[in-house]
């Protein structure tokens, strides 16, 4: 199994160092030939404008839109989430947003960096036993869901953590936190 | 950071103040003064902004005492884009800082492109929420910024000059002292703390990581493509680019440029096609012939 990461800007090396841990092997994913050749993806937070611009300018719009149509599984964190979202609630105009999990989102909807928090996050795992530790900066707000969307956490109501299919999207970063749950779930999904 | 020592909600945390340094990594932050430019710049690809009245190359032109913005084009450009906005405030002006803090920007900048307030003191940065990065010439000086509570570090190089000669000397003075720490033994630690004036428990961690324990970032002199892939490929995380962007002859696609090139730093094909056809450069003056040297200020 070949895991990328998509490396255009933001905290991807962050995601790769997890995924070394759990002995993966990541590699970075800038080329539409680099895409192609991965069977799972890690689409990390950084400022989603940028990274949808980054992702015109290095002609990998339209093969990552055709690989979420065609199933990859991919995790997408914060600026993840917005990408990976059908809808973007006031985005940028040319937001690039690619429908893999069915929910509008909000950026920044928790406020500016002063808003910025951590706070533990129960997730609907079998077999966890303790809360996750969440890391929210500047991080989007969960308007709606899709009926076909599991919401595997929630925070005061709002949901954090979105699975449709074999995409899954959080609105916190799981790469800053000093625990390897998530992405090592991640890996073990068929 | 695990769930068990978090308490319900924490904001300011070490973190959170770090956590959104790593966010910005691969980008570029682009200095704008108006909040036209800062849509030209958040259109182009820019990661955040910092907005100031004046960029580098005007404060080292029109002399006199550089102070923070008014609050006025701070909020103008905070509503202007999306994106995060930072703002500077004078070395040790720790009330410019409160000032800001409370204005909601998303960093601040403890800078020397701004006349110092103190002489030799800092700020307090753990006194504050919002998330500081500050200048280094070398890895005592960044190592000090940290230990007062600096998030992000940025080798200062030197500002407004479009001149990449005093960037790439402070990179490689931070990075080459990180490598040489590294392959020190535990009694070499007491003299290298010694030698930088940083503290020990500093040096211990940047020996047993290889890195220091906040992002590294480059500014000062960047004003091409090919410069931002220089200092990336020298080991910075992210650029800086301040007065090389509006005053260059053609802002918008040289700022989308040099945001391509940040992304493909190590791949000179793409830094040959986005270099093409950018019109001039800013004006680049001579570090050998400057009345003031910016990066000399801090303590």
């Amino acid at each position: 199994m070949k895991v990328g990461v998509l490396a255009l800007q933001g905290a991807f090396e962050l995601h790769e160092r997890v995924l070394h841990r759990l002995g993966a092997a990541p590699v970075q994913v800038r080329t539409p030939q680099a895409l192609a050749e991965v069977d799972r993806l890690v689409i990390p937070g950084g400022e989603s404008t940028a990274i949808s611009k980054l992702l015109d300018a290095n002609g990998l719009a339209d093969p990552l839109d055709e690989r979420l149509a065609g199933g990859l599984p991919v995790l997408g964190t914060c600026a993840g989430m917005i990408l990976l979202a059908t809808e973007v609630v006031d985005g940028y105009p040319g937001q690039r947003c690619f429908g893999a999990v069915d929910m509008a989102v909000r950026r920044n909807g928790y406020g500016r960096q002063a808003d910025s928090f951590g706070a533990p996050v129960e997730v609907a795992i079998d077999g966890w036993e303790s809360a996750f530790p969440g890391v929210f900066i500047r991080a989007p707000v969960v308007e709606s869901t899709g009926a076909e969307v599991e919401v595997m956490a929630e925070l005061d109501g709002v949901p954090v953590l979105c699975r449709q299919g074999s995409a899954v999207a959080s609105s916190f970063h799981p790469e800053l936190a000093d625990d390897d749950r998530i992405h090592r779930w991640f890996l073990e999904q068929e | 950071m695990t769930a068990e020592s978090m308490t319900g909600r924490e904001t300011g945390t070490t973190l959170v103040k770090r956590g959104l340094a790593e966010m910005l990594k691969g980008g570029v932050i682009m200095d704008v003064v108006t909040p036209e430019q800062a849509k030209i710049a958040e259109d182009s690809g820019a990661a955040a902004v910092m907005a100031l009245e004046r960029v580098p190359a005007d404060i080292r032109r029109d002399g006199g005492v550089a102070r923070m913005s008014d609050p006025e084009m701070i909020t103008g450009i905070q509503e202007a884009v999306t994106i995060p906005v930072m703002a500077k405030a004078r070395i040790g002006h720790f009330v410019e800082a409160q000032i800001l803090e409370a204005l909601d920007v998303d960093y601040i900048d403890e800078s020397e492109v701004l006349t110092p307030a103190d002489e030799a003191h800092h700020i307090d940065k753990w006194a504050f929420t919002v998330p500081f990065v500050c200048g280094a010439t070398n890895l005592g000086e960044a190592l000090r910024r940290i230990a007062e509570g600096a998030c992000m570090i940025r080798s200062k190089g030197e500002a407004g000059t479009g001149n990449i000669v005093e960037a790439v000397r402070h990179l490689r003075s931070i990075i080459g002292d990180v490598r040489k720490i590294t392959q020190a033994d535990s009694a070499e630690l007491f003299d290298w703390a010694k030698r930088l004036q940083a503290p020990l428990p500093l040096v211990r961690e940047v020996a047993e990581t290889g890195w220091l324990p906040v992002p590294l970032f480059c500014a000062g002199g960047i004003s091409t493509p090919a410069d931002a892939g220089l200092v990336m490929q020298l080991g910075a995380e992210a650029v800086f680019v301040g007065s090389g962007i509006f005053k260059s002859s053609d802002p918008a696609p040289r700022a989308k440029a040099i945001v391509e090139a940040a992304t493909n730093h190590r791949d000179p094909h793409i830094l040959a096609k986005v270099s093409r056809g950018l019109g001039e450069p800013m004006p680049g003056l001579e570090i050998d012939g400057l009345d003031t040297r910016l990066a000399d200020r801090g303590w």
